[in-house]
């Protein structure tokens, strides 16, 4: 019965974007518009927010060259979600990293990926009767507007075992994020170590928000040991940790859960 | 093998409240089955010194695939977690965007468990191509 999604592929910001889209629009002219308009807001994050381009709004903010308010409003945006999550994870999460010479360097790279994938799947819910599953470098957004079509399914790669799964989470709208060891070459660390976290692999985060599963999979993940049980006590986060023993521990989430907005 | 007795007795009465129920309220009630648990049951194994979690196989049932984690303190089962329920049920939505990931079995790989897209901290452009992701969208296309 269910349908056969159609599938896009492009690279934008280092990192593969997959969307796969099914019901009304899913391959005619609206299908590819919202596909450009999504690449195409990605993109503009990417100027605005690459550590990788020296011309970026950000890096000229970071070597002290402009203010926040000489930005685009979305870098206020994004700061302000990163000093959240800095103190919601007890400072484990930080958007400021030390630099060569000691000294803090503003790195939104934990908040940005899921933020702007999410940003950008705004065209994708002007869509009318048609369901999606955007990936933006193994975080996505999904949503399923026919109650009788199946759940996207979500397969969780294995974070020591490359190509096999650890997983699968059915999601019919919602977003999952996973952080793990090797973050686009980075090193994710405790930020409030500075030390690479121990004992955990990966953190998949499922929740309503991309923006929010990124970040919290991000901060579970510099939290090492105590991931699963700092993730326990988000609301209406469910996930997965995984352990460099390859060993996986569910998080059901806090009791507290309660779905909001759609 | 004993684990698995546990387990399918404890699927039968999970199943015996639900069908008390009607309709996507017997959802709901395994998800309250879930949300009851401690918030820190998923990591009692290592978090006391008795207490042992076990998660049994996924079992497939007439509602759809369920799995059953239970917690035993010596001879007594402490807790009860539903990392599996059913998903077949359309109105269940809400439940479903947070939606608990599936352990899978270890021979179960991307090819045979119907993927539609990946999530990991490794997706790189360098090594799209070679990634589980990369090879969906060619299957897809």
């Amino acid at each position: 019965m269910a349908e056969r999604p159609s599938r896009y592929v492009d690279h934008v910001m280092g990192m593969p974007i997959s969307l796969a889209l099914r019901g009304r629009h899913a391959a005619d002219e609206e299908a590819r518009a919202a596909w450009g308009e999504v690449r195409a807001s990605l993109r503009a994050c990417d100027r605005i927010f690459s550590t990788y381009r020296p011309d970026s709004y950000v890096s000229r903010l970071g070597r002290g060259e402009l203010w926040l308010a000489d930005c685009p409003p979305e870098v206020a945006e994004v700061v302000a979600l990163g000093e959240a999550a800095e103190r919601e994870s007890g400072g484990a999460f930080s958007i400021r990293r030390p630099g060569p010479d000691g000294t803090p360097v503003l790195d939104p790279n934990g908040v940005v990926k899921g933020w702007a994938a999410e940003r950008a799947a705004r065209a994708l819910r002007l869509l009318d009767a048609t369901d999606f599953c955007l990936s933006a470098g193994g975080d996505l957004v999904c949503r399923t507007l026919d109650p009788d079509a199946p759940p996207w399914r979500i397969g969780v790669e294995h974070p020591c075992e490359t190509g096999r799964l650890v997983a699968v989470v059915p999601v019919s709208t919602g977003a999952v994020a996973t952080s793990g060891t090797a973050h686009r070459g980075q090193h994710l660390i405790d930020a409030r170590t500075g030390l690479r976290p121990a004992g955990v692999a990966s953190v998949t985060v499922v929740a309503a928000s991309l923006t929010w599963a990124d970040i919290d999979a991000t901060a579970a993940y510099a939290r090492g040991g105590d991931a699963a049980r700092w993730l326990g006590t988000r609301p209406g986060r469910t996930g997965l940790v995984v352990w460099t023993d390859g060993s996986a521990t569910p998080v059901g989430g806090g009791g507290t859960a309660a779905p909001s907005g759609r | 093998m004993l684990w698995f007795l546990t387990t399918t007795t404890i699927v039968v009465l999970l199943f015996g409240y639900s069908t008390s129920t009607s309709g996507p309220a017997a959802v709901g009630g395994q998800s309250s089955a879930v949300a009851s648990g401690d918030p820190v049951s998923g990591g009692s194994t290592s978090t006391s010194s008795t207490a042992e979690t076990v998660t049994g196989p996924a079992v497939a049932t007439r509602w759809g695939d369920v799995q059953v984690a239970i917690t035993v303190d010596g001879s007594t089962i402490t807790d009860v977690t539903v990392p599996v329920y059913p998903t077949g049920n359309g109105k269940d939505q809400r439940i479903n965007a947070y939606a608990l990931p599936i352990l899978i079995s270890d021979t179960l790989d991307a090819q045979s468990a119907d993927i539609d897209m990946i999530t990991g901290a490794t997706v790189t452009s360098e090594g799209y191509v070679r990634s589980l992701q990369g090879a969906l969208d060619r299957a897809g296309r």
